[in-house]
């Protein structure tokens, strides 16, 4: 069964090199390789490599560092088991308002975060739709919680992993899930045994895309849940706020950022990327 | 998987990463809304040479002032009135925590006039080259408990925010009014852990006016300027924490008479005036 793709891969991926690229493509290529690279180096050039010690051993910064990773991280659990139910839906059942639902899932991508924050707020807030409820049978109140934070990050990550997964859906031949089926698979048996393992790399690469938004997530984050070390301040909150004070604590912060997101890109490269 | 899998899985992640990377660049432009110095960068000025001709030439163009966030109600109807006295010349304002407006000053945001919540935010304008000449004073403005109308929670005291339970929003500390939270709150021997560090006073203010919280640390000013939304608390300490408003042309003003011009009418009677009646102290 998985003979067939590995033979069509050998084949295309052994295409003929071409000449030279052509000026046209060279020359905004690599400008747009430097506008990329330029401001990495600024970072690394301006960073108070004296002192990096002490800064990164600041309560500060680990606190940050420690609630970014782990509400990231969480967001993508929640942005996993419930994307990936929601990408299916989306790419093997017909129903009515579909190609609607797929453009409302898609809105968060473009969506500016902060705006993502208020509606969060009026939704999930003390006072909002949701929320209000919360608080009355719960006594429980989202914003300004650890939690809040990790439903602000999935709710901005989620369309990432969504998008990604029904890529991978659609792209993934379904004969596999046909035949699963003609032996006597249920749906959700095909869908575990046949499907999952077939996309794999797709929610893979979604679940990655997810994470690193999420650590990245600023607007909704401060919007929603507000802005307290050790709670709900992550690091790109400390970032645009030491920046104002402490310019070169806000670098380390970028600093600590970037390593972040290199080791796992590196990571994943070591994983998924290194082909013989 | 094997083999397959690592081959589909890098070229899902990059073909992913390509796509994702021209989303996020649309989300990171959302981002920026949260830093509010953007744009008024973009709205810059492009700074029609003024006339050289020395006389009584009129002022035109525009005069983008950088103020902080407790002045956006009375900068902005003086800006109406300074529009009105000088019809060639065009307002725009960018509202911000004063520590935020400092900071993108120095880093060359193109602004004509500073005004500050604090002494110590101007400082770092002056301190960094970027002021035309010494700042003046201009107003004062002490803080006020804000609650929802009614107050629910009775908060009466500074002591009472310490309640079990209660949200309270301050400023963050680098802000000038978290920074004069901190000095009542240390006066009164006030010890609590707020809700959240915002990062100007109308953010932790609309924290209050959106129900999130129950009480917010914000200025008196703020507190009348919201209205009926909002009431008011009182309370001694705050006697201990004044904030004096300084505001200074800026030495890279683009604009550099209108900036001068406008910090004169703010100075002098018309800002006197709106900046009383909105609760402002005398400097």
């Amino acid at each position: 069964m998985i003979g067939s793709p590995r033979v069509r891969r050998r084949v295309r991926a052994e295409r003929p090199r071409r000449g030279g690229a052509p000026l046209a493509l060279l020359v905004p290529g690599l400008i747009g390789l430097v506008f990329l690279v330029l401001p990495l180096i600024g970072l690394l050039i301006r960073a108070p490599w004296s002192d990096l010690g002490s800064q990164l051993g600041s309560t500060e910064v680990r606190e940050a560092l420690k609630l970014s990773l782990f509400t990231a991280t969480a967001a993508t659990g929640i942005v996993l088991v419930l994307g990936v139910p929601l990408a299916w839906l989306l790419a093997r059942t017909d129903f009515p308002g579909r190609r609607l639902v797929r453009a409302l899932v898609t809105l968060p991508l473009v969506l500016p975060p902060v705006v993502g924050g208020v509606a969060l707020l009026l939704v999930l807030g003390r006072r909002g739709i949701v929320g209000e409820w919360l608080d009355d049978t719960f006594g429980y109140t989202l914003p300004f919680t650890t939690t809040g934070v990790i439903v602000a990050e999935a709710f901005v990550a989620m369309p990432f992993l969504v998008i990604s997964v029904e890529g991978a859906l659609r792209a993934a031949d379904p004969r596999y899930e046909e035949a699963a089926a003609t032996l006597g698979a249920s749906r959700w048996t095909a869908f575990r045994r046949v499907t999952l393992p077939l996309i794999a790399p797709g929610v893979a690469a979604g679940a990655v895309l997810a994470w690193a938004r999420a650590l990245g997530e600023f607007g909704a984050t401060i919007t929603f849940a507000g802005n307290f070390p050790g709670k709900t301040q992550t690091m790109p909150l400390a970032v645009y706020l030491a920046l104002e004070t402490d310019p070169e604590a806000a670098i380390v912060l970028s600093l600590v950022l970037l390593a972040v997101s290199v080791l796992i890109l590196a990571g994943l490269r070591e994983r998924w990327m290194t082909t013989s | 998987m094997g083999a397959i899998g690592t081959v589909r899985a890098g070229r899902a992640i990059m073909a992913t990463l390509l796509a994702g990377a021209m989303v996020t660049l649309a989300a990171c432009g959302g981002d920026d809304d949260g830093k509010k110095d953007e744009k008024a960068t973009k709205a810059a000025p492009q700074t029609p040479g003024s006339t050289p001709a020395a006389d009584t030439k009129p002022l035109k163009g525009t005069v983008t002032v950088f103020a902080a966030a407790s002045l956006t109600e009375t900068f902005t109807a003086l800006g109406k009135q300074f529009e009105a006295a000088h019809p060639g010349v065009t307002v725009k304002f960018n509202y911000g925590g004063s520590s935020a407006l400092a900071a993108s000053i120095n880093q060359g945001a193109p602004a004509d006039v500073f005004a500050s919540a604090d002494e110590k935010n101007m400082k770092l304008v002056t301190d960094g080259k970027s002021a035309d000449g010494t700042p003046t004073a201009f107003a004062k403005n002490t803080l006020q408990i804000a609650v929802a109308p009614g107050n629910p929670k009775n908060v009466k005291s500074l002591a009472d925010l310490k309640q079990d339970g209660l949200k309270v929003a301050q400023c963050a500390p680098q802000v000038p009014c978290g920074a004069a939270a901190k000095t009542a709150l240390d006066a009164g021997g006030v010890k609590f852990t707020p809700s959240t560090l915002e990062q100007d006073v109308k953010a932790a203010l609309t924290k209050l006016t959106l129900g999130e919280v129950d009480a917010a640390l914000v200025y008196r000013t703020d507190v009348k300027a919201a209205g009926a939304k909002v009431v008011g608390v009182d309370f001694p300490e705050s006697a201990q924490a004044v904030n004096t408003y300084p505001i200074v042309p800026l030495a890279k003003a683009p604009n550099a008479d209108a900036a001068k011009a406008f910090v004169a009418f703010v100075l002098a009677e018309p800002g006197r005036t709106a900046l009383t009646a909105a609760g402002f102290q005398a400097p």
